[in-house]
C-alpha cells in the first residue's frame, strides 16, 4: 500500500458559543474562542489517500482529480467563509479542529472512488490539529 | 458513519534545555566515537518540540476532545517546567543513569503526560532539530489508559 498526500490552504472565522450553556459557562469553556464577533485561521489540510499504484499510470489517484474534489467539497464550501453560519454541514456543531476534520473526512470519503481516504489532518494553526480516519488504523499506514 | 471514524487532537509545544550525550558504561574514548560532538564536555542545547496527541469521544457540548487549557496547564506543569531551559543531564532525575537521547526523551516525556485525566495519550513526537524527530507510543503492557 501507497499513500499519497496533498496539501491545500484555506481561510474562515468561526466562533465557539453553545446556545444551551449560559454566557458564563461558555467563557469559562471556550475563552477568546468566545468572542462575540468570531475571529478567524489559515487553516492548512492534508489529505492522504492510500491505494496500489496503477499499473498503467503508476498513480494511486490522479492528483489533478484529487484537487478538483478538494476545490468543490472544501474549498468553494469553507475558504473565505464563516464556519458558524455558512457550511451547512457544521450547523448545530461547534466548529472545532476535531469537527472540522470530521466533517470534511464524512465530505470526502464517498468521492474518492480511485484509492480510498486514509488520513484527513487539518491545522488550525502550527501548534494545533486534528487527525480523523478510520478506527482501527493508526493512521500511518498500517491496519 | 461517525462511530467507525477515530479523531486525534494533535497540540506543539516547544521548550529549549542542554544535553550531553554520555555514557558512564562506556570509556573517555568510546564516548567519543560513539556520541561525537555530542560528547562535547560541557554540553550543548536544542530548541525541541514536543507533539502529543491525544485521542477519545468529541464531546457534543463543546465539540472537544480535550480542553486546550486543561491540556496546555497539564503540560505546562509536567513537562515544561521542568525542562524548559534546564540541563537535561544535571536537572531531570531520569537522565541521572540514561543518556539523554531524544528517543530517551519521548518516552521520559510520555511517561509524564500518560496520566492525563482527559482523554488518551497516544503517542509522543519528538523534533530535536528541524531535522530530526523522534515517537513514542508506549508499550501494549504499559496499559497507557486514561
Amino acid at each position: 500500500m501507497v499513500l499519497l498526500t496533498r496539501k491545500i490552504e484555506f481561510s474562515a472565522s468561526h466562533r465557539y458559543d453553545n446556545p444551551k450553556l449560559s454566557a458564563e459557562e461558555n467563557r469559562r469553556i471556550f475563552g477568546k474562542c468566545n468572542n462575540p464577533h468570531g475571529h478567524g485561521h489559515n487553516y492548512t489540510l492534508q489529505v492522504t489517500i492510500e491505494g496500489e499504484p496503477d499499473p498503467v499510470t503508476g498513480m494511486v489517484l490522479d492528483l489533478k482529480e484529487l484537487k478538483e474534489i478538494l476545490e468543490r467539497e472544501v474549498m468553494q464550501r469553507m475558504d473565505h467563509r464563516h464556519l458558524n453560519y455558512e457550511v451547512a454541514e457544521l450547523a448545530g456543531q461547534i466548529p472545532t479542529c476535531e469537527n472540522i476534520a470530521r466533517v470534511i473526512w464524512q465530505l470526502l470519503e464517498p468521492k474518492i472512488k480511485q484509492g480510498r481516504l486514509h488520513r484527513v489532518r487539518l491545522y488550525e494553526s502550527p501548534d494545533l490539529f486534528a487527525d480523523c480516519y478510520r478506527n482501527g488504523t493508526n493512521g500511518a499506514g498500517k491496519s | 458513519m461517525s462511530s467507525a471514524l477515530k479523531i486525534e487532537l494533535g497540540r506543539r509545544y516547544h521548550f529549549a534545555a542542554s544535553h550531553r550525550l554520555h555514557s558512564a558504561h562506556l570509556s573517555e574514548e568510546e564516548n567519543c566515537r560513539v556520541f561525537g560532538k555530542c560528547n562535547n564536555p560541557h554540553g550543548h542545547g536544542h530548541n525541541y518540540v514536543v507533539e502529543v496527541s491525544m485521542s477519545g469521544d468529541v464531546d457534543a457540548a463543546t465539540g472537544m476532545i480535550a480542553n486546550l487549557i486543561d491540556l496546555d496547564a497539564f503540560v505546562e506543569r509536567q513537562v515544561l517546567e521542568e525542562l524548559d531551559h534546564k540541563s537535561l543531564n544535571e536537572d531531570v532525575p531520569a537522565f541521572r543513569e540514561k543518556v539523554p537521547t531524544t528517543e530517551n526523551l519521548c518516552i521520559e516525556i510520555f511517561q509524564r503526560l500518560k496520566s492525563f485525566p482527559k482523554a488518551k495519550l497516544e503517542r509522543i513526537r519528538v523534533e530535536e532539530t528541524g531535522n530530526n524527530s523522534f515517537e513514542y507510543a508506549g508499550d501494549d503492557l504499559e496499559g497507557n489508559q486514561p
